[in-house]
């Protein structure tokens, strides 16, 4: 090397050795002179313009470099990217599906648990075979409506699990919720009421029966289920209540063989104010839904 | 993903301890299974040991606000417990994993997380993001579309977390969170865990020693409703050297680790004092 200058042949040697030193840039000379070339070069720009000379006038030697650059370059762009794209694909997909669920059937969810369905596919089990029933028996006359007996406490097969620890997996999260409470108690029934009511009125047509004679007494024991579940227990009222109707109107009815007093058309004024006095206490109760068990 | 942070999220806490419990009392049935408890946690992950039937899962409920105390005081984020507005702002700032964990078989993950979201009453809009971030953290994303009866048991655990985690939670409450987690879940488990730490009041009910003594600041040892001892991990370890010297180190339990001979050095001291 002179004074000034990086000499010809070195020069030249440097710029046949390619990009990256090697076991062979340490040699004969017994210096590193691939390295004292590599420092003089960050420092001297006469002799950069020398090595771009040098490299630009050997075609080959650039293009092979450049060649090799661009498929290391691509190999960890492929694999690089492949990865990226199988973590950020799936993420993607998912998030965009999720996206698209949650606004096609979210308004439904807020309202509804799957636990419910089981349940208002037994009430319309037990709807169905009363209307059978009662068809068979048309005829014979023998016995006053099943259709009509069982109605008012056919919602409460669903209101029991809107509110339950047995048929609710998740109450134990639900009462722990910000949102727990006699809105969502009343949510819950309403979907049941939804549910249980266009069954109950095409069963009612079907054997001869208009709305008048059930509709109040439905909902008089659907509330009456909420506001005695606000001391109880949700599920042990609708138990207890349906148990209770069961054994004091149905049965006494069917071996009397006749339609009860309180089913008649024109008792729905009793209904109504009983509804209304049941709700009120419901209203007042209402706050149990919201607050703490006791543990006991 | 990250997510923006609001104001009042990093404004000082008016309160010195997450939660507070004073001579706490909490019946299951007709048993006291918290019979009188003091307690002071702050932001970490707080370990909470004990054999079955100690009263961990009584306290874990009423620290979620599902029970309510017998008796003594329990104030949670500066806020004593009581019914109406102040329960409901608690409880949304709370993330529980109960022991029975159920959930809706019907519902995808997604699905069952959000639902818990809205149960949260978190705002509308954040909910799909948050959702997703709750789901990305307990590795269930590629698994957010399935129906939550296909999960192994270790995923619904999983499951489990994100809903917990996912209202971004002050305090959570989890127990028995790693029941049905392989060995490298556990550990992702635990990173989780420590990363939570920072900035929330984690309370990790469990029996397996190891998980405590891996992933937790701080120790809590219950029996019979009350609290026996409470210290670092390495505490533990520290009790089970003082066993040693007593002669019970032989063959069969020098395989046992460190903190789980501590553990029951400290239960058997507790019995021997209470039955003098």
């Amino acid at each position: 090397m002179t004074a000034e200058h990086v000499p010809a042949g070195l020069l030249a040697r440097y710029v046949a050795s390619g990009t990256s030193p090697g076991s062979s840039h340490v040699d004969d000379s017994g210096g590193a002179w691939w390295w004292v070339v590599e420092v003089h070069l960050e420092h001297c720009p006469v002799c950069r313009d020398r090595v771009r000379a040098a490299v630009a006038a050997d075609d080959g030697l650039l293009a092979a470099d450049l060649r090799r650059v661009r498929a290391e370059l691509a190999a960890v762009v492929a694999t690089s990217c492949a990865e990226r794209a199988r973590a950020t694909g799936s993420l993607v997909r998912s998030r965009v599906r999720g996206m698209f669920r949650s606004r096609t059937h979210g308004w439904a969810r807020w309202w509804v648990t799957p636990v419910l369905l089981p349940q208002l596919g037994m009430t319309a089990m037990v709807v169905a075979a009363a209307v059978l029933l009662d068809l068979a028996d048309r005829a014979a006359g023998r016995f006053p409506s099943l259709v009509l007996l069982l109605a008012p406490v056919l919602p409460l097969l669903g209101v029991a699990a809107s509110w339950s620890r047995g048929l609710d997996p998740a109450y134990e999260l639900v009462v722990g919720s910000p949102r727990a409470g006699l809105d969502l108690v009343l949510r819950r029934t309403v979907v049941v009421l939804a549910g249980v009511i266009p069954v109950l009125g095409i069963a009612g047509l079907m054997v001869g029966y208009s709305p008048a004679h059930w509709l109040l007494p439905c909902l008089a024991f659907t509330v009456t289920a909420l506001a005695l579940g606000g001391f109880v227990g949700v599920q042990r009222a609708a138990t207890v209540l349906a148990a209770a109707w069961i054994v004091l109107v149905v049965g006494p009815s069917l071996v009397a063989s006749r339609l009860p007093v309180v089913l008649a058309a024109d008792a729905w004024p009793g209904w109504a104010i009983a509804t209304a006095a049941v709700a009120v206490v419901l209203a007042a109760r209402g706050r149990a839904f919201a607050g703490m068990a006791s543990g006991r | 993903m990250v997510r923006r942070l609001e104001a009042d999220e990093i404004a000082p806490t008016g309160y010195a301890w997450s939660v507070q419990a004073e001579r706490l009392q909490v019946r299951a049935g007709r048993r006291l299974a918290v019979a009188g408890l003091d307690l002071a946690l702050g932001n970490g992950v707080h370990g909470l040991l004990g054999p079955n039937g100690a009263g961990k899962t009584t306290l874990v409920r009423a620290l979620a606000t599902v029970l309510r105390p017998a008796s003594g005081s329990l104030r949670l984020l500066g806020e004593d417990v009581v019914g109406g507005s102040v329960l409901r702002r608690i409880r949304r700032q709370i993330g529980y994993l109960p022991q029975e964990f159920g959930y809706y078989r019907r519902f995808t993950v997604r699905e069952f997380v959000e639902y818990i979201a809205w149960l949260k009453q978190m705002p509308p809009a954040d909910v799909p993001g948050a959702v997703q971030r709750a789901i990305d953290r307990v590795g269930l994303t590629d698994r957010a579309e399935d129906r939550m009866k296909t999960l192994s048991g270790g995923m619904v655990r999983r499951a489990g977390i994100a809903q917990a985690i996912v209202n971004d939670p002050l305090i959570l409450l989890l127990d028995e969170p790693t029941v049905g987690l392989d060995p490298d879940q556990r550990l992702q488990f635990r990173a989780l865990l420590r990363d939570l730490a920072a900035d929330t009041c984690v309370i990790v009910a469990t029996h397996l020693v190891e998980d405590v003594a891996a992933a937790c600041t701080d120790v809590m040892l219950m029996d019979e409703g009350r609290l026996v001892f409470r210290g670092r991990p390495a505490d533990l370890a520290a009790a089970a050297g003082d066993a040693t010297h007593d002669g019970a180190g032989d063959s069969l339990t020098a395989r046992d680790s460190l903190a789980e001979r501590g553990y029951s050095e400290i239960m058997r001291r507790h019995r021997e004092g209470a039955a003098r």
